[in-house]
């Protein structure tokens, strides 16, 4: 019924790419014993799997594929556990038909044919890693060999998988060959092609250092040919050897703009990766990578001067190039993680500014230009003399606040938001340092940012929110008294931003605030600390009403920090950990309680808990918990439901757990809600809330459920399903 | 088809365009830079400028002490202010027949052209070009004409004083051709002589050409322009723009399949984006009012105007500048503003489609309502009342020579608080501030120009692909200050040709086709014979009668009745006398063929030569030759007339006859 012409292949619902997919998944859960061979051999399952490769639907093709390769693998587990020969002989028949189809289509002319017999080939090596795959690899190899001498190479990408796959297997680490196939690969595709291979081999933890340095030539091409295309006159030393652009990777520069704009946009990604690993090639070229971003960035800018055809003929494609750029100053912005010579740093910085001052960078440009800058800002060496930013940076700083102020100002608010975002970034690492400090305040950014709470962009007034924030924890924020507002008083920063919590018609800058007033509570900001209780009254207050989920979380998340402060961290104090010197003791816990009664912490939290939101029920579980953890030793013996305050409070909870959670909850003591947490299975409610949304349909018992309503159509037969 | 270039301006055009029997003038674009060498005009008395010392030639030599004066390291010419005009010597200028306006910056010569030239034609231009130049000429004339100068400097210009002359004023060109303003009746007469017309109106000059305005998206009304006969096409292309302001959008399909497109008024700075420059325009503006400093913003009338009160409108609160005013101060403010509200037909889609709300299709009537923009006709009167600072203050003349401008700089210009921002790219902000100078106020300069760029043009060449393409001289190389920048020029197959001003162009395109109408009884005594499928032929004997440019056929006249003839023709043949005609042959001889068929017939020992226009059979036997070429065949054979009949119907059957 379930296979051949008559079954559902004849069927029309297997026009239907869902029904071929269901098909597979079933055929791969029936395909877990070895006995199941044999009968999928004999119906001809296999053959359609075959031709289910080739589907239109790309799910299907790839599942038909994983599932050739879940067939093979079961194939081999059995009788051939040992090292089966590579002629195949004695492999079981139902691997052998698979073997020998994915060997005709690696002969096939058909581009199509390869890359499913590729496709194939990756995943088994990529998740088989017997003993007999080796024997394998040495059936196929030469299959393989022949299609590199083809001329265009087929299926690169995919074969480019497959080497990537056999060198991470185990068959890699035996093979010598491979590392002869990996080298004639990487010489015979086309620089673009090459690029991912030569990324793949840089990875892999042992493989020769000749094929190593080969790889990382490929990928240093592209800015081989840059730096030359650039150069004034014969200039210092650049790339190791292997890595002079050479004239097929000019030719691709010189063939169109896409193919030129694609291989720098590869080239910068893969080392951008590569720079961050550990294996990385050493040594790093940092220097002359430094050089050929900021080259490639003043081509983007139009600001090079080159003398060569082939850097005009950059210089005219790479013009206004947004693609590159964005991949240069990523680029830029992970080479800030190595040192260079002052000279290039300087030069850095400049084509950094010219980034940021220009009118032309487009929006997605001047956020990575912003990002780059931060990390070289971050990365420039302290003054060995004192702790303060080195001179070099202060100069820069100096140049740069015109033109972040200038940015506040822009029209365009992605400008403008990035510029906060900077901003914010900047003050949270040197908001300590006095050069910094003493040249913000002498800007008029602290200002402008406060202006900026008033955006009509929503995402630019969370960005001001999280930035004001950040400037007041520092000191550096003075509530600005604009010239066009001089009537209106001058209020403190938490009024205003607890405004905007209370107002403010998008959820973006409210939960800015969110996160700001946690923060502050962390740090003990000063507007804080002055009442502490009022302010986390007033936050709780103006959170509990907030429509948006994560402002209630983010306000049960400062509930806990509040209880921290009061009661001690949650779970188990590292024994090693250096105690930190603490303000004052611990009160005591019924000083505690009621100090959580006066804020209306529990109402919040109680109310929370039935939130239609998990996440939110979730954190509230959690704090309910902790405060319990902690209050039980120290509470009495008390006996649940001995108060008449409880009884009002549990049916006030019943009729938010029903939904109407209108009705207030009153004044609460601390005894009632310690009984009420005590009589509450807060356990039960963690383990519930934890389960995913899904957890009911998944579940045997939903299963059992489905079959008993067909059943129940049928006929009253209910003991037979168990 | 010729091209005379009258203008060496790329973005001022001026071109007159011989095309079939018809004196086409595109554009009368006036190039104003040369009041950049003049000083300015103040509109109230001003001490510094009226003392400046007279300037002398290094032996000494004063007598140009008068004309010239010296003003912070620069030599002025001290009169009043005069403009270069387009050529009038290369072509008599009376012989135009149209004149074609693609926009209200390119007609600012006309006065000086159909009031001074012995011009007798039609100017045509779209409502909105007209309306709008007449307000930018009428702002000229008021500039100019409301601080009479008495003097008029002219020893300055003879040719041999000028080469002693300091730069810029020693390099300018054809100082002898420089004229002053025209009046308002010269503008009045000009302007009465325009014919309105409508996007894609097709007007026919003399039966010979059609004309065709089409949008060109760059300014209201602003048009391109299509000639076009039954068989050529040019496409003149002046001033257009991609990008979504407030006009409509540009019509590039009606562009396709021109024989010749010439391309002028592309962008003036290829480097800046119109987008970054307003973001840059509206960032400086609100840093210098934030500071307690005044903006002066000098610009034209109408134009990119509209699209800065645009963004201002969307910006100012966002800014906090809610509070601070903003002026417009020209004598056609009021109009311009109010014109803009009622061209909605010449608007984008997004603006018509406010005016059926019932919606001005401009913010800026909401900023008039609301009292943050104040319009004057100038400094004297309401403005003096209701001047408030800091401010915003838009006004002309670009150039910072005439126009409420001069007072502002000369008022402003001494504190670094205030700040000068330029919009407009026709003049170079630095020779502009030249007279000014030293100056303490911040200038920034945000040329907002949103005609093509070359990556725009490259695209537009590539989607409408003309034949050929002609150009200004400036556009095929790359700009002089960036000359690695090979992609700011324009790059075509096959290269476009080049055009500097006084120069005479010979297009390169021939006419090889003419419509021809046949008359309905001559058509109906035709016999066409199919001679493939699809192809048939017919021989005709007509009358050609040409009037009007239009080509016509008429049956031939009948000819004289044979006296006394006795046999009377039959009705059918009424038609030209077929007899005479031998039949038409056509088609061609394939040589092997050929010789095989003279085999058949007897004939031998063939030999056959390949010359350079066909072949040569050779008959040695019967001492004959026949000479195959493409267009002829020639049988030599020596006085054997049988042989030649013989040989003659064995050639024809190889051809088709009719």
């Amino acid at each position: 019924m379930l296979f051949g012409e008559s079954g559902p292949l004849g069927g029309a619902a297997w026009t239907a790419p869902t029904v071929r997919s269901g098909w597979l998944q079933g055929l791969r859960s029936l395909a877990q014993h070895p006995g199941a061979l044999r009968f999928l051999a004999d119906c001809g399952a296999v053959d359609t799997i075959f031709s289910l490769q080739g589907d239109s639907s790309l799910f299907v093709a790839s599942a038909a594929g994983q599932l050739l390769v879940h067939i093979l693998a079961l194939a081999m587990r059995g009788p051939a556990e040992g090292h089966p020969s590579p002629q195949g002989c004695d492999w079981p028949a139902c691997a052998q038909k698979i073997v020998c189809h994915v060997e005709d289509s690696l002969r096939s002319t058909a581009t199509l044919q390869v890359t499913q017999a590729l496709n194939v080939l990756t995943t088994t090596f990529g998740h088989c890693h017997s003993p007999w795959t080796q024997g394998l690899w040495v059936r196929l190899s030469p299959l393989v060999a022949c299609l590199l001498e083809k001329d265009p190479i087929p299926a690169s990408h995919s074969l480019v998988d497959l080497l990537l796959s056999v060198a991470r297997s185990p068959v890699g680490s035996s093979d010598c060959g491979l590392w002869e196939t990996l080298a004639q690969t990487l010489s015979h595709l086309s620089p673009t092609q090459a690029g991912p291979l030569a990324l793949g081999i840089l990875k892999l933890q042992d493989c020769p250092q000749a094929l190593k340095t080969q790889a990382f030539g490929v990928l240093l091409q592209p800015l081989a040919c840059v730096l030359k295309a650039a150069a004034q006159a014969p200039g210092p030393p650049g790339f190791p050897e292997g890595a002079t652009g050479d004239s097929i990777t000019v030719d691709t520069f010189l063939s169109s703009k896409s193919a030129c704009v694609g291989l720098l946009c590869q080239a910068l990604a893969h080392l951008e990766l590569l720079q961050l690993l550990p294996q990385r090639p050493s040594p790093w070229p940092q220097a002359p990578l430094l050089r050929a971003a900021v080259a490639i960035l003043r081509f983007c800018h139009g600001s090079a001067a080159p003398t060569s055809d082939v850097g005009g003929h950059l210089c005219a494609v790479l013009a206004g190039c947004v693609r590159v750029q964005r991949a240069a100053l990523d680029f830029l912005g992970t080479l800030s993680q190595g040192t260079g010579p002052q000279e290039l740093v300087t030069q850095v910085f400049a084509v950094l500014l010219e980034y940021l001052t220009s009118p032309d960078s487009s929006p997605m440009v001047l956020k990575k230009a912003f990002q780059a800058t931060l990390r070289w800002l971050l990365g420039s060496p302290k003054a060995p003399s004192c702790c303060d930013l080195d001179p070099h940076t202060q100069l820069f700083l100096g140049e740069l606040l015109p033109v972040l102020r200038k940015r506040l100002c822009s029209p365009c608010w992605e400008a403008r938001d990035s510029g906060l975002e900077f901003l914010t970034q900047v003050t949270r690492h040197w908001g300590g340092q006095a050069a910094f400090r003493h040249a913000l305040l002498a800007s008029e950014v602290p200002e402008l940012t406060g202006q900026l709470l008033r955006d009509p962009e929503s995402y630019v007034r969370a960005s001001a929110v999280t930035a004001t924030g950040q400037l007041s924890s520092w000191g550096l924020y003075a509530t600005p008294t604009g010239p066009e507002h001089p009537e209106v008083q001058q209020e403190s920063l938490f009024t205003e931003l607890l405004h905007i919590l209370s107002t403010d018609s998008e959820g973006f800058p409210r939960r800015a605030v969110m996160h700001v007033f946690t923060q502050w509570l962390k740090d003990g900001h000063a507007d804080v600390a002055e009442d502490l209780e009022q302010f986390v009254a007033r936050v709780l207050q103006a959170a509990s009403q907030d429509l948006d989920w994560e402002v209630r979380a983010q306000g049960l998340e400062l509930a806990l920090v509040f209880l921290e402060q009061l009661l001690g961290q949650p779970g188990s104090r590292c024994p090693y950990a250096v105690a930190l010197p603490e303000a004052a003791p611990p009160a005591t816990l019924a000083q505690v309680l009621q100090a959580l009664c006066r804020v209306q912490l529990f109402e919040f939290a109680l109310r929370a808990l039935f939130d239609c939101d998990r996440p939110v029920a979730q954190k509230s579980c959690d704090l309910l918990l902790f405060l319990k953890a902690k209050a039980t030793p120290c509470g009495g013996p008390q006996e649940a439901g001995a108060s008449p305050d409880v009884v009002s409070v549990e049916a006030a909870l019943q009729r938010w757990q029903a939904g109407e959670q209108g009705q207030p909850l009153g004044e609460l003591e601390p005894e009632a809600v310690m009984a009420v947490l005590r009589s509450m299975d807060l356990e039960g409610l963690r383990g519930m809330l934890a389960k995913s949304s899904d957890h009911m349909e998944k579940s045997p018992q939903s299963l059992l459920q489905d079959m008993l309503a067909t059943v129940g159509v049928l006929g009253e037969n209910e003991a037979d399903c168990y | 088809m010729k091209l005379y270039c009258l203008s060496g301006h790329p973005t001022l055009p001026c071109n007159v365009l011989k095309f079939k029997s018809t004196t086409i003038m595109l554009d009368c674009g006036l190039d104003m830079t040369s009041t950049l060498n003049f000083l300015p005009l103040p509109l109230v008395q001003n001490p510094r400028l009226s003392n400046l010392p007279g300037w002398s030639l290094k032996d000494g030599n004063a007598f140009l002490d008068k004309e010239l004066k010296e003003c912070s390291g620069h030599v002025f010419v001290d009169s009043v202010p005069e403009f270069c005009l387009p050529e009038t010597e290369l072509i008599d200028l009376s012989t135009v027949d149209v004149i074609l306006i693609s926009n209200y910056h390119c007609m600012m010569a006309l006065p000086y052209i159909t009031e001074h030239t012995g011009f007798t034609g039609t100017v045509y231009a779209t409502e909105p070009t007209v309306q709008i130049g007449r307000l930018l000429m009428e702002e000229l004339v008021n500039f100019i004409e409301r601080v009479p100068k008495a003097q008029s400097a002219s020893l300055w210009k003879n040719k041999d004083t000028q080469r002693l002359l300091p730069s810029p004023l020693k390099d300018a060109v054809e100082v002898s051709t420089w004229r002053r303003c025209y009046t308002m009746q010269e503008v009045n007469s000009a302007l009465s002589k325009i014919q309105l017309v409508g996007y894609s109106q097709k007007i026919e000059l003399f039966g010979a050409v059609q004309v065709t305005p089409l949008s060109s998206g760059y300014a209201l009304g602003s048009s391109n322009w299509i000639i076009q006969s039954h068989y050529e096409k040019v496409s003149y292309v002046s001033g257009s723009s991609l990008l979504t302001t407030h006009p409509q959008p540009m019509d590039q399909a009606s562009l396709k399949n021109s024989d010749v497109l010439i391309l002028t008024g592309l962008t003036q700075i290829p480097t800046a984006n119109p987008d970054g420059m307003v973001g840059e325009f509206c960032s400086n503006l609100a840093l210098t009012v934030r500071n307690g400093g005044n903006v002066l913003v000098p610009c034209y009338p109408s134009g990119v105007i509209y699209d800065l009160l645009e963004c201002l409108y969307q910006y100012i609160d966002s800014a906090g500048l809610s509070s601070i005013p903003f002026y417009f101060i020209s004598p056609v403010a009021n109009s311009s503003l109010e014109f803009s509200q009622i061209f909605a037909e010449w608007l984008c889609h997004n603006k018509q489609t406010k005016v059926y709300l019932p919606e001005p299709p401009f913010p800026h009537a909401e900023l008039i309502q609301t009292n943050k923009l104040k319009h004057y006709p100038s400094i004297h009167g309401d403005f003096s009342n209701d001047f408030r600072q800091p401010c915003v203050v838009f006004t002309g003349h670009p150039s910072l020579r005439f126009g409420d401008v001069v007072h502002f700089m000369e008022l402003w210009g001494k504190s670094s608080l205030n700040t000068v921002i330029f919009t407009e790219p026709d003049f170079s902000y630095l020779e502009a501030l030249a007279p000014y100078q030293p100056l303490a106020m911040k200038c920034i300069y945000c040329p907002i120009d949103t005609r093509l760029n070359f990556i725009q043009v490259s695209k537009l060449l590539k989607e409408v692909q003309p034949l050929h393409v002609v150009c200004p001289e400036q556009y095929t190389q790359p700009p002089p200050a960036q000359s690695h920048r090979v992609d700011l020029m324009i790059d075509c197959q096959p290269p476009a040709m080049s055009y500097r001003r006084a120069e005479v162009l010979a297009l390169p395109f021939r006419r090889r086709y003419e419509k021809i109408e046949i008359m309905p009884e001559l058509a109906d005594s035709l016999v066409p014979m199919e001679i493939k499928p699809g192809i048939s032929l017919a021989t005709v004997s007509a009358v050609l009668h040409t009037k009007d440019n239009k080509h016509v056929l008429q049956p031939p006249p009948r000819p004289a009745q044979p006296t006394g003839g006795k046999k009377r023709k039959r009705p059918s043949d009424d038609i030209p006398d077929c007899k005479v005609l031998k039949p038409l042959l056509s088609g061609s001889i394939p040589v092997e063929q050929f010789v095989q068929t003279l085999e058949k017939h007897g004939f031998s020992d063939i030999k056959v030569e390949d010359t350079a226009k066909g072949h040569i059979v050779l008959l040695q036997e019967a001492e004959t030759l026949i000479q195959i070429e493409e267009d002829s065949t020639h049988i030599i054979c020596d006085n054997d007339e049988v042989l030649r009949v013989r040989l003659r119907d064995l050639v024809l059957k190889f051809l088709q006859k009719f």
